[in-house]
């Protein structure tokens, strides 16, 4: 092959040199300059001796989609680079890359220490996967490192947390909750969903394994359904705490993936074992979207930040708004973590609380314009939700103050669009929300919280 | 399988706290260059045992088109070639010498090296910065530390298949 690469293995090249071109080198075949997509089940093998090698782990080859497909291998790296990870493998949904990264770390009887400040659907799945795989959760006030501290066992396997939390903004202290894990011989999991890598790489600060739904900010459209996993290739797995890593796997004639695969052990079992089982795959199409999206990443994330700060300034000069609960504002008791974590902004989610409770808040929803009223985050296009009159209508006031919302709770999600714009919206919306004696929130169907 | 030998294990840190200077031995433009010239490689210590690292290293260098030639002094024949018992034993040209063997083997094959082969590859695990300097006297090219078939497989193979960060970053097509 030709070797005009030399020269290129040893340069560090910037963040955005590789959201565009990490992962996706020019097709070999056809020349293909933006990554095709390989909508196959499957693979012809050279010859029987390469279809066993490819089955026995020997060589990287691939085999079957649900476990390795190309378009989403450069989803993948592209990711894993960013992050500074070793690798990365895709799933389905950032439900399922979570699963994924339980079910490869943890056997039944086994222990996790958990943020309670973690997203509600998280906080859901930990629950249900409690009674079915039989691990046990304590669920932590993330804020003070010394609570996750209280909260080891000798069975604790796993600490899993979040870089910036939904809705109350919590930033965490990875270093400082990181050192206290590895101080248990156990890895901490960050959920990177709402920094990206663009403005937070968890690895960097000691986590061992980030995990993020890239249907938010990576895919950054609102069109596709995926996660991905990420791990450092640091943590040591043959510690004697992780004998599903460490021990010899019947799946695999007593292969031993940590002693063979070091550093690519525990990706290596996540993909051929856990994906290959759960099965939750991501497909061809939505990764070449993700991959397409990524490449805009710093370019988004910068504006979404930008964007988010100067409405959540507006908000709290507003006589309708109570509170704004963005950790970039100033005074906010987060400040210091963001200074140290999230130097380039703490995101675009961020909630609200209007005056007026319940009624306010669907008042203002029902007057906006441009604010997409639905169930998700990180979109291009700005979106709101009112939890107290959809994702939370079946709690009443004091339940929904015991997951963090008030009945006046607002949650944006600001996109790229033209700020000014935005703020033309939300003031039509905090207007409208003043406006006392109006209709109540006509009733309608509740929905199971997907968010 | 507690014996497998480390294919692509991180290196124990030495017992006295202190990390040798391994990146001198670990460029990665010298890596590219001797994956990219190499023909025959040596490997020392090749188990016959298919789950061994060295059987995987070795399986996948025959496989990618290398000639291997397997340096075991109690096998008579490993992946279908002719088993030496030493470097020195070897009866034609080695491009790079490839080493799964405990550190304190590793300064006899250097001497065994010395106008018999280009490069010496130490594996994961494989440390030995006194004997490094020394194949570097007699003119031998050395890695150290890294495992030779996933570094083949980030420059000039497929680790990118499996989602692994490679590092490539290259407009040009392959």
């Amino acid at each position: 092959m030709s070797d005009k690469e030399v020269g290129a293995e040893t340069r560090e090249f910037g963040f955005a040199t590789r959201a565009v071109h990490a992962g996706a080198r020019p097709e070999p075949h056809s020349g293909a300059r933006a990554t095709p997509i390989f909508q196959t089940t499957s693979y012809v093998f050279e010859d029987p001796e390469a279809a066993a090698a490819y089955f026995n782990l020997q060589e990287y080859g691939n085999t079957y989609s649900r476990i390795m497909n190309p378009t989403v291998a450069a989803f993948e790296e592209r990711i894993a680079n960013l992050e500074g990870g070793v690798g990365a493998v895709a799933f389905a949904s950032g439900l399922a890359a979570q699963a994924g990264a339980f079910f490869t770390a943890l056997q039944p009887g086994d222990h996790v220490v958990a943020s309670r400040a973690l997203y509600g659907g998280t906080l859901t799945q930990l629950k249900h996967l409690e009674r079915k795989l039989g691990f046990e959760v304590t669920f932590v006030d993330p804020d003070e490192p010394d609570n996750w501290k209280g909260a080891v066992r000798p069975e604790t396997r796993l600490f899993f947390g979040e870089t910036i939390g939904n809705p109350g903004g919590n930033v965490l202290d990875i270093e400082a909750v990181a050192a206290i894990a590895h101080r248990q011989g156990v890895p901490l999991m960050v959920d990177s969903t709402f920094a990206t890598p663009y403005l937070c790489r968890p690895l960097e600060w000691g986590a061992d394994i980030v995990v993020h739904s890239a249907t938010k900010f990576i895919g950054g459209h609102g069109n596709s359904i995926g996660g991905v996993v990420v791990e450092s290739g640091r943590f040591p797995w043959d510690n004697g705490k992780f004998p599903g890593i460490a021990d010899p796997s019947p799946a695999y004639h007593g292969l031993a993936f940590q002693a063979t695969f070091g550093e690519y052990g525990f990706l290596m079992k996540l993909r051929a074992e856990t994906l290959r089982d759960l099965g939750a795959c991501m497909s061809p199409f939505n990764a070449f979207l993700f991959g397409l999206g990524t490449e805009t990443l710093p370019l988004r994330m910068a504006r979404h930040t930008a964007n988010a700060l100067e409405i959540a300034t507006f908000l709290t000069g507003r006589p309708e708004v109570e509170t704004v609960a963005h950790a970039g504002l100033p005074g906010s008791r987060y400040a210091a973590l963001v200074a140290k974590y999230l130097p380039r902004g703490a995101g675009s989610v961020f909630s609200f609380d209007l005056k007026g409770g319940r009624a306010a808040g669907a008042r203002f929803i029902r007057e906006l314009n441009l604010f997409s009223h639905l169930a998700n985050v990180g979109d291009a296009k700005s979106l709101v939700i009112h939890p107290a009159s959809t994702t939370h209508r079946q709690l009443d006031d004091e339940e929904l103050r015991g997951a963090g919302i008030s009945p006046g709770t607002i949650r944006l999600s600001v996109g790229i669009e033209d700020p000014r714009d935005l703020i033309w919206d939300l003031t039509r919306g905090l207007e409208a929300a003043a406006v006392t004696g109006a209709d109540e929130t006509p009733a309608g169907e509740t929905m199971a919280c997907p968010l | 399988m507690s014996s497998v030998i480390a294919c692509e294990l991180p290196p124990p840190l030495p017992a006295d706290g202190s990390e040798p200077d391994l990146g001198q031995y670990q460029d990665a433009g010298t890596i590219r260059r001797l994956l990219t010239a190499a023909r025959t490689v040596a490997v020392v210590g090749l188990s016959p045992k298919e789950l061994r690292a060295s059987y995987f290293v070795g399986f996948y260098l025959q496989r990618n088109g290398y000639r291997v030639v397997p340096v075991n002094p109690r096998e008579q024949e490993i992946l279908g070639e002719k088993c030496y018992p030493s470097v020195a034993a070897i009866e034609e040209p080695v491009d790079i010498v490839n080493v799964f063997r405990a550190p304190a083997a590793v300064p006899g094959i250097v001497e065994e090296c010395a106008g018999r082969a280009k490069a010496i590859w130490l594996q994961y695990g494989v440390i030995h910065p006194e004997a490094a300097e020394r194949a570097r006297e007699l003119g031998i090219e050395v890695v150290m530390d890294r495992c030779m078939k996933v570094e083949h497989a980030r420059h000039l193979g497929r680790l990118h298949w499996l989602g692994f960060t490679t590092r490539r970053i290259t407009a040009r097509r392959g």
